[in-house]
């Protein structure tokens, strides 16, 4: 197969001052394949990656490209010989327009000036190749994520590249928008690229992959066909072991009632939300992304300005910081793990008593305290990674295991929970599953807000959905089915019966 | 970009860590072996308890400048508004004295006046930046020409002047001392220590440094980021009255031309000492170490007459430009 391969790497491993975190890593890209690559969160997928793109040199090991062995000085380098890389945060100005993001850098000019139109018609032409109908003017910063990720295509398509490497391109995707990247990616197999990327949706590794190639633990544990592997088949690789239901059972018992909305209101994002929520339930609020599920509970939160009826055990309340909410024993844990969650600069300890601070601290922090509370958390949620690292440095699920724990400390009473597995992998979410069927079990009350609808599906007691900042249906037991909530979520159809009470 | 200069483990950053900690300490140490061969008297206790009283002013207001920067802020008008302070406190003091006579009174009226006017100017500063969210940048070069022109406008542009008999009283609260070291070098050090412990030790340390290090983070982790910022103003403002306090009874006046670029070095020490000019990381001690780097290139022009000593906020300007530069050349390199 390597005489075939044009971008290969053979035996690399790579450390990270003493710790090795890849292990003889074999892989091999062909061209005009689709290659998957898998693997649980700290496994070494993007380090694998990195590699690849010339982002970081191997420790040991080659790089051979087109057979001959090769060092990438630079990213930059590794581009011009026609291996591009799509980051899972993307790489993109946000201020500057969809043209100049993608000419930044090889702009067209004619004399000393920018030939302008040359170049907004060869935006136009790469954008129609993606079916991507935004304008070249549109400034990146208004694009939604599907977009920003057809951006970043059309400007690997620009570059002529022979190798494309995407990690995780549709983790903040619909599953509509999933379709129209799977469409292209299928157009660049064609069209004889060689396609990398991630995912941890199983389904779209069998639906797209021809190669895969499953990492655990910093080595490949499995290589060879897609065709040989069905789902099941990859989770266990991955996992290592049998996998067996994803979801905890459903054994609340709703006591009295712990939150109550009565016509919440954030401008511009939601109208009118009521809710009831009982302390043992968790409550799904699924929805298309855009339909104001997170700003809802960011108002609800004291995170937004915001207007209606709250009730937190049945006394009337008025939230408008996060602290007010916190010191009610309401926690809101962000979707958003990077910008808003954690401090990436800073240490786990730092990172985990930050919200609860108080606790460790009589006049000042004692922080062997907190050096007792991290141990704690490290076995409790099962966080994997060095102590002295800095949190950026951790893998996607233990920075959302670390959250978790941060949150866990300030010992909410109703948890708002948004997106809880969005980036990680299947073992990590079947532990976080577990992880909150249990805190309902403890008496609290849980909101679990999801764009998977397995995931709403599988751990919700009743579900409500959100559609264009309103509630537009409520399901639970047998009528919660992807169908429904589809219907909901889109508005496409009437309801069934049902679903309409 | 980000997610590539992130990547490597914890090894390099230690030693970055250490880099940050020695390069200050290196830097003190050759300047004081330059200084000393360059005049025999560089290293004498009296050349060295001067250096440190005279740099017992910018050190207090330093202290309160790395929580300020820490937590993502900026103050430019600690200099305006020591003059500021200084001006109306002799000037209360002056009104004071007929009607109170020379002694512990009038002066306790008169630390009361500073102390409480930093305080105050400190506040306005953080609400300005908090409560209506204008730029630190912006509030306080709009706080620094209005502290100086109202000294200005206070001495009718001349010199506000203690009176005599006030000042001889006042005096030893500069030029006195216990074990032959000075007030000003005392309270400089207590200032340190206080700074230091709250800094390292406390929740509001610890919350500094997530205010600046992102502040979206701390206030989805329920941190008071507005009160936390403001609490950091308020506290520079104090200090600054606190300098003021031992400042005063030095020269007995002040005028425009007081405390004229003393945000310069309070800036550049901090900065120098190795707290994150973006905020997120401070620590004191290094603050200490960046003060007395400034005093010290200071007092080397004065000694020798190798460059005029009118160049030492030149020298000054260009050492902060450096450390920026060094400090971010630190963080993209590791």
């Amino acid at each position: 197969m390597s005489g075939a391969a044009v971008l290969s790497l053979r035996q690399v491993s790579r450390s990270f001052g003493p710790i090795e975190v890849l292990h003889g890593v074999d892989i091999a890209l062909s061209p005009g394949r689709v290659h998957a690559l898998i693997g649980e969160n700290g496994a070494g997928k993007s380090t694998t990656m990195k590699i690849m793109a010339g982002y970081q040199p191997p420790s040991s090991g080659e790089v051979l490209l087109d057979g001959a062995v090769t060092t990438f000085a630079t990213p930059g380098e590794a581009e011009a010989r026609g291996i591009s890389m799509i980051h899972q945060e993307f790489n993109l100005a946000e201020p500057l327009s969809v043209e100049q993001n993608i000419f930044l850098g090889r702009e067209l000019k004619r004399g000393p000036f920018l030939d302008k139109r040359a170049m907004r018609a060869k935006t136009r032409e790469l954008l129609e190749r993606l079916e991507c109908r935004v304008s070249p003017d549109r400034l990146v910063s208004t694009l939604s994520n599907s977009d920003k990720q057809m951006v970043e295509i059309a400007k690997a398509l620009l570059r002529e590249t022979r190798v494309l490497i995407m990690d995780e391109p549709t983790a903040v995707l619909t599953s509509a928008e999933t379709a129209i990247l799977l469409r292209q990616v299928r157009a660049l197999r064609q069209a004889g690229t060689a396609v990398l990327f991630t995912s941890h949706k199983l389904n779209e590794v069998a639906e797209i992959a021809d190669d895969l190639t499953i990492m655990r633990d910093g080595a490949v544990v499995w290589s060879g066909p897609a065709a040989e592997m069905d789902e099941h088949a990859m989770a266990t690789a991955m996992v290592g072991r049998e996998m067996s239901d994803l979801f905890p059972p459903k054994d609340g018992r709703p006591g009295e009632v712990a939150l109550e909305l009565r016509g919440l209101t954030v401008p511009g994002f939601s109208r009118d939300v009521s809710l009831t929520l009982r302390r043992g339930e968790i409550l799904g609020i699924a929805g298309l992304i855009g339909s104001g599920r997170t700003e809802t509970f960011e108002g609800l939160c004291g995170l937004r300005p915001a207007t209606g009826e709250v009730r937190v055990n049945g006394q009337p309340v008025r939230i408008s910081e996060p602290w007010q909410a916190q010191a009610m024993g309401l926690c809101y844990l962000t979707e958003d793990r990077k910008t808003r969650g954690l401090l990436l600069a800073k240490g786990m300890r730092e990172n985990l008593t930050l919200q609860a601070l108080r606790q460790f601290s009589r006049g000042l922090i004692d922080t062997r305290a907190e050096e007792a509370a991290l141990d704690e958390a490290i076995r409790e949620f099962d966080i994997r990674g060095s102590r002295a690292a800095l949190v950026g440095n951790l893998s996607g699920g233990n920075q959302q295991k670390l959250l978790f724990a941060k949150t866990m400390l300030a010992d909410p009473r109703i948890l708002i929970i948004d997106e809880p597995t969005r980036g990680i992998d299947i073992g990590t979410k079947q532990q976080m599953y577990g992880f909150i069927r249990r805190l309902a079990a403890e008496g609290r009350a849980i909101v679990v807000i999801s764009s998977e609808m397995q995931e709403v599906i599988g751990l919700a007691d009743s579900i409500l959905v959100m559609r264009h900042g309103r509630v537009t249906g409520e399901l639970s037991g047998a009528e919660a089915t992807e169908d429904a909530i589809v219907r909901l979520a889109m508005g496409v159809a009437p309801t069934t019966a049902g679903t309409a009470a | 970009m980000t997610d590539i200069a992130r990547a490597p483990a914890a090894r390099p950053r230690l030693g970055r860590i250490r880099m940050g900690v020695i390069g200050p300490i290196l830097a003190l140490v050759v300047l004081m072996a330059i200084g000393a061969s360059m005049n025999e008297n560089f290293l004498s206790w009296n050349n060295m308890t001067n250096v440190l009283a005279r740099s017992a002013f910018i050190g207090i207001i330093a202290v309160g400048m790395t929580f300020v920067i820490t937590a993502g802020g900026l103050d430019l008008s600690v200099g305006s508004m020591a003059a500021f302070v200084a001006g109306l406190m002799i000037l209360v003091m002056n009104l004071a004295l007929p009607s109170m006579g020379v002694g512990l009174p009038v002066v306790m009226l008169g630390v009361g006046v500073a102390l409480l006017a930093g305080l105050v100017a400190g506040l306005l500063n953080g609400i300005f930046v908090t409560a209506l969210r204008i730029e630190p940048f912006i509030v306080t070069l709009g706080s620094m020409g209005i502290y100086r022109s109202l000294v200005t406008w206070l001495a009718d542009g001349g010199t506000l002047s203690l009176d005599f008999g006030l000042r001889t009283f006042y005096q030893p609260v500069y030029y006195g001392g216990i074990f032959g070291i000075s007030w000003p070098i005392i309270v400089f050090a207590i200032v340190v220590i206080i700074g230091e412990i709250i800094m390292r030790g406390t929740a509001f340390g610890r919350h500094c440094a997530a205010v600046g290090s992102n502040e979206q983070v701390a206030r989805y982790s329920s941190v008071r980021v507005g009160r936390v910022r403001l609490m950091t103003y308020a506290a520079l403002g104090l200090l600054v009255g606190i300098a003021v306090v031992m400042y005063v009874p030095r020269l007995g006046s002040a005028s425009s031309a007081t405390g004229v670029l003393w945000e310069l070095e309070a800036i550049a020490a901090v900065i120098i000492g190795g707290t994150f000019l973006k905020g997120g990381f401070g620590r004191v001690w290094g603050t200490v170490l960046g003060v007395l780097i400034l005093s010290m290139i200071g007092n080397i022009l004065n000694l020798t007459d190798f460059v005029s000593p009118y160049l030492n906020g030149a020298i000054q300007g260009a050492i902060i430009i450096l450390a920026v530069v060094l400090q971010r050349e630190s963080k993209a390199g590791h």
